[in-house]
Order: C-alpha cells, then sequence, then structure tokens
C-alpha cells in the first residue's frame, strides 16, 4: 500500500476502487437484510458511514497505545460505543428509521467492513487519512445500499424512495421485497463482478482486488477472513489449512 | 414463568417461520463459507448449536443479574459482544483440555464463530422481545437449529451441483446465491405455520 495518501485519494478509493459492497463483497449480511427500500439502504448506509469514520479516527488516534496482542478486543470495544451512541441518538431523534432497521442497528458492531479497515488501515495509519478512509467507504457502502435498495424497490413495489416510477400498469413482483429477493439481487451481482472479472483477466488487467474481500473471497469469510480472526492472538494455529484438510476428507 | 405452549411456539418460529440465515440473514458467512461438504456443514451446525445456547444463557443471565439492576441497559451491545467473543475463546481452550474427543469435532468450527453476527443476534433480539431467560435459551437452541437445517440442506444442494454445466459467469457464489434464495422461497412456505 502507497505510504502517503491524500484525503481525496482516500475517498475516491473508498467509493470506486475498492467499493466495499461492489469490488469487495464485505458485510453481505446488512446488505442483505435493511435493503428493502432505497430509504432504509440509505439510512443503514449513513449510518455505517458515522460509526466507520469515528472508529478509524479514534483506533488511527490510539495506534501507538493499543497493544498488539489485544487489539481486537480494543477495536470491539470501541466500534461498539460508537454503534451504542448512535443507536441511542438514532431513537431519539429517527425513531422510524430506528424501528425499520430494528436489530441490525447494534448489530453493525460485527460488520466486517468497519473490523477489517480498523485492522487494514487504521491501525497503521495517521489520524487524517483514516478519518478519510472511513468516511470513502462509509460512502462507498451508503452508494451500493442506495442502489441495491432502489432496485428492489423499484421491481418489488414500483417505487424508488416512496415516490411511482413505473406506470400504473406494473404489477410489482412482491418477491423482491421479501428474503428470496434479496438473495436473487446479490446473485445478479456477484455474477456481474464474475463477468467484469473475467473480460479483465482475458484482457490482461490486474483483477486480483476484485472480491477479494476481508483476506481473500468475503464469501469465504468464515474460513479466511473476519471469523477466523482470534480474539486473543496467543498463538498462530493454523485453523485454515486444518479446517481445508476437513473438507478435502 | 413461561409456559411449554408459548416455549414450543418460539421453538418451531424461530427454527423454521423466521429461519436465522434464509430470512434474518444472519450468519451469512459461515453459510456460504463453510458449506462445501455435507459433514463439515453438519460440523460447523453441531458448534454453532452449541455456541449460541450457551451464549444466549449466559448473556441473559448478565442482563438480568448484572444490567437491569444497575440500569446500565443501554451498555447491551458492548457487553454482548465481549461476553461472547471471551466466551468463545474459553469454551475453546476449555475443550482443548478436558474434552479433546469433542474439541477433535468441534474445535476448528469455534474461532470461526467468534464474531459471527448470528450470536449477537440472538443475544439482542432476547432482549428485544422481552424474553425471560428460559425463554431466550430456547431461542438461542431453536435459532442455531434453524441455521443447521438450512446449511445441511444447502452443502448437500451444493454437492449435487458441483459438476452441472452452469455458465461461466454463474459459477461458485453466484449459483450458491440462487440456490439459497430459492430455499428462501421454500422457508416462506412455513409463515403460515403459526
Amino acid at each position: 500500500m502507497k505510504k502517503t495518501s491524500g484525503a481525496g485519494e482516500r475517498l475516491i478509493n473508498g467509493i470506486v476502487k475498492e467499493n466495499p459492497t461492489f469490488v469487495l463483497m464485505l458485510g453481505m449480511c446488512p446488505t442483505l437484510a435493511v435493503t428493502t427500500s432505497a430509504m432504509n439502504g440509505f439510512g443503514m448506509g449513513a449510518t455505517t458511514l458515522v460509526v466507520l469514520a469515528l472508529s478509524n479516527l479514534i483506533i488511527s488516534l490510539m495506534r501507538n497505545i493499543i497493544p498488539n496482542k489485544v487489539r481486537i478486543p480494543a477495536f470491539i470495544v470501541i466500534i461498539a460505543s460508537f454503534v451504542t451512541i448512535v443507536q441511542l441518538l438514532l431513537e431519539a431523534y429517527l425513531p422510524s428509521l430506528n424501528d425499520a432497521l430494528g436489530v441490525y442497528i447494534p448489530l453493525i458492531v460485527v460488520n466486517c467492513i468497519i473490523l477489517g479497515r480498523a485492522e487494514s488501515y487504521a491501525y497503521s495509519n495517521p489520524a487524517i487519512p483514516s478519518l478519510f478512509d472511513g468516511i470513502g467507504m462509509g460512502l462507498g457502502f451508503t452508494i451500493a445500499l442506495t442502489c441495491i435498495g432502489a432496485v428492489r424497490e423499484l421491481l418489488g413495489t414500483g417505487e424508488i424512495f416512496g415516490a411511482r416510477i413505473m406506470p400504473q400498469a406494473y404489477t410489482p413482483i412482491g418477491i423482491f421485497v421479501l428474503a428470496p429477493g434479496a438473495f436473487f439481487v446479490l446473485a445478479m451481482l456477484c455474477a456481474l463482478q464474475n463477468f467484469v472479472k473475467l473480460r479483465g483477466a482475458k484482457a490482461g488487467k490486474d483483477t486480483s482486488r476484485i472480491g477479494s474481500g476481508c483476506s481473500e473471497d468475503c464469501m469465504n469469510c468464515g474460513e479466511k477472513g473476519c471469523g477466523r480472526r482470534k480474539f486473543y492472538d496467543d498463538s498462530d494455529d493454523l485453523i485454515v489449512e486444518d479446517l481445508s484438510a476437513k473438507e478435502g476428507k | 414463568m413461561e409456559s411449554v405452549k408459548e416455549l414450543l411456539v418460539i421453538l418451531i418460529g424461530s427454527s423454521l417461520v423466521s429461519n436465522v440465515v434464509l430470512s434474518q440473514f444472519l450468519g451469512l458467512c459461515p453459510f456460504l463459507g463453510v458449506s462445501k461438504k455435507t459433514n463439515t456443514a453438519a460440523g460447523m451446525g453441531c458448534a454453532v448449536i452449541f455456541v449460541i445456547t450457551l451464549a444466549s444463557a449466559v448473556a441473559g443471565l448478565m442482563y438480568r443479574f448484572i444490567l437491569q439492576p444497575l440500569h446500565i441497559e443501554y451498555l447491551q451491545t458492548i457487553c454482548f459482544i465481549l461476553v461472547i467473543a471471551a466466551l468463545v475463546q474459553f469454551v475453546e481452550m476449555f475443550l482443548r483440555k478436558a474434552m479433546p474427543a469433542l474439541y477433535e469435532a468441534l474445535g476448528v468450527y469455534l474461532p470461526l464463530i467468534t464474531t459471527n453476527c448470528a450470536v449477537l443476534g440472538v443475544a439482542l433480539t432476547n432482549v428485544q422481545k422481552e424474553y425471560g431467560i428460559l425463554a431466550g435459551i430456547v431461542n438461542g437452541f431453536a435459532t442455531a437449529v434453524g441455521f443447521t437445517i438450512a446449511i445441511v440442506i444447502l452443502a448437500g444442494l451444493r454437492e449435487k451441483m458441483e459438476h452441472n454445466d452452469i455458465p461461466e459467469s454463474f459459477r461458485g457464489m453466484p449459483a450458491v446465491l440462487l440456490t439459497a434464495g430459492l430455499m428462501a422461497i421454500a422457508f416462506c412456505g412455513f409463515s403460515g405455520l403459526l
């Protein structure tokens, strides 16, 4: 990774080059769960943006104080504090959004984008770039969630942000605002990403970053990425090897 | 104290009607990541049942006897995530020392569950729905059973699909997600059950 990075470069990086949803495929649980409408997607994205930017800033400021061995619990406490603050603010000022997002607000704590950025960027970079990295990633996430939400809302109800778009004759495909629709939309997105990746590979471009997820492939996050991370790093057991050996059996 | 009937309703509701993966989208990472083989999927399912049941008991006790008397319910998110993460690590260490056979079977999967959103999700849902401790444990167990059912079915389907001729762009994850979507439609059928 480049050593010096301007604020603008970090923003563009988060929105386009390393867009957490469209390029890296991170944070799939909230992406699927709350994008039933464009408004919900936007609300979730904005909430995540605030938490991500603030936790990146604080983690970066404290990076010299936090011992390496207990960094994960320290990150989790910082992130959880900001999530709690944001949740209380939402309850007070935007109760309708809070009700719509429900349990997914406190679950921002375990969103792998936030822990991932803390680990891969904020813990090893100065405060200002980290803040903008958080804002950029948050904006990328917000844009992605709003787009997915808009597509699902358009197909499922014929509206976007509650405004009628489709002609009256259009029969809404109700399944798209229900759970199965989320899987179908994400499957299409994944297929599109594969398509771009394959075409890029044929043209000889570097596509290694696409779909690289927490570490390799976020869909295999449980095997290699955030799920593998131990709460307290006392040893570096070769868990991944164990698991792949088991899979091979 | 909850009646048996209420507990039964929670049991069926959380495992089938509002399935944790297919309708609430919690625990998607292991659901998609560890579902290549039925054996590993079943192992993962057992580990999840074990951890979620234990975690909902511990979180429920903590909420009832520490957070509520002190009126610091707003700290639930921080407390739950720390307790759950520490609990999983502790269980792993305990199993390794005390029950090597069980560790052999489940140990590999335990670290994968530490930051799984399903575990925290269940603890928070228990508080939100104001379940008592026993009802919370039943809800945790039922949720985890629902997860196991879903992941084993998906693994079975993936084993069958392995040699199918799928368009190049749809190979891998897109095909799995479409399968999960079809399973979600099937699970919608349970919604009239309660």
